[in-house]
């Protein structure tokens, strides 16, 4: 058992154990925040050992900086109550849905052991880092890459607007 | 290669399903987005699997144009959540049902 795996499981465990945290903490909205910060860096570290480094370092700065902070700040802006459980009426329904995406995981899992090939392709010098992904994408994917400052200005607009207290 | 793809690919799949066992059991419209940035992270994550099994850099432009819809999506989202409590009180799903069938 080398090394890299054993820091794979480490932080997969962390990140499964913190989804689960968020998802289940029904008393307070900002530690389910804070569970999902846990998660954010643990995906990046396991970013890193799939030689993902620009994306991991984005990781960090996007999810677990701006898109938590941007969380936290609206959750403590709107002063939330206590979150319960569905009421019963709809407990049975929504417990069978939970079911089936938990049947449908499991049935994937058992699927999954030597579904995909072993052989992994020889990765050119320094992949993942920023001079190689930055070079895809201001070449080849240049047009994606400008059509997305398009959508982060109309989501800019659109959240001004939406957040206004009232239109002029 | 140290790790097996198959356990990545699992571990992205676990963290999809737990994000959306979220998005159906939990009330509140701020951890419901939660749980759809984990369900983004996710497909990230098998995204950054198949660009190391194939050895090109492709599949991380897509996980940044990810994390930018991402991004977006939470701007709007919680501007829709704000003008929401200030309108209606509440942030919870079943409070907010007029347009459900």
């Amino acid at each position: 058992m080398n090394v890299e795996l054993v820091l794979f499981y480490a932080f997969a465990a962390l990140a499964v154990g913190s989804a689960l945290a968020m998802v289940m903490n029904v008393r307070n909205t900002v530690a389910s925040a804070m569970s999902l910060v846990i998660t954010m860096v643990a995906l990046a570290a396991v970013y890193v050992l799939m030689e993902a480094h620009l994306v991991a370092v984005l990781q960090i700065m996007v999810y677990g900086g701006a898109i938590v902070v941007l969380f936290v700040f609206v959750v403590m802006l709107l002063n939330l109550r206590q979150d319960t459980f569905p009421p019963a009426r709809q407990r049975a329904a929504k417990a069978l849905g939970a079911a089936l995406v938990v049947l449908a995981i499991v049935k994937l899992l058992s699927l999954m052991p030597g579904a995909l090939p072993d052989a992994v392709a020889d990765l050119p010098e320094g992949f993942g880092g920023y001079r190689d992904v930055g070079t895809a994408l201001f070449t080849r994917y240049v047009l994606p890459f400008e059509s997305t400052s398009l959508l982060l200005l109309s989501a800019l607009v659109g959240a001004v607007v939406l957040a206004k207290r009232r239109l002029d | 290669m140290a790790i097996p793809l198959d356990l990545v690919v699992g571990l992205s799949a676990i963290l999809f399903g737990i994000g959306v066992v979220g998005a159906l059991v939990r009330r509140n419209i701020v951890v419901i987005m939660m749980s759809i940035e984990l369900m983004l992270n996710a497909v990230n994550l098998a995204f950054v699997a198949f660009s190391r099994m194939h050895g090109s850099n492709e599949g991380h432009v897509f996980v940044l144009m990810v994390i930018t819809v991402a991004a977006a999506e939470v701007a709007v989202g919680l501007g829709i959540v704000i003008s929401l409590f200030r309108n209606r009180d509440t942030v919870n799903v079943d409070d907010v049902s007029l347009l459900k069938w």
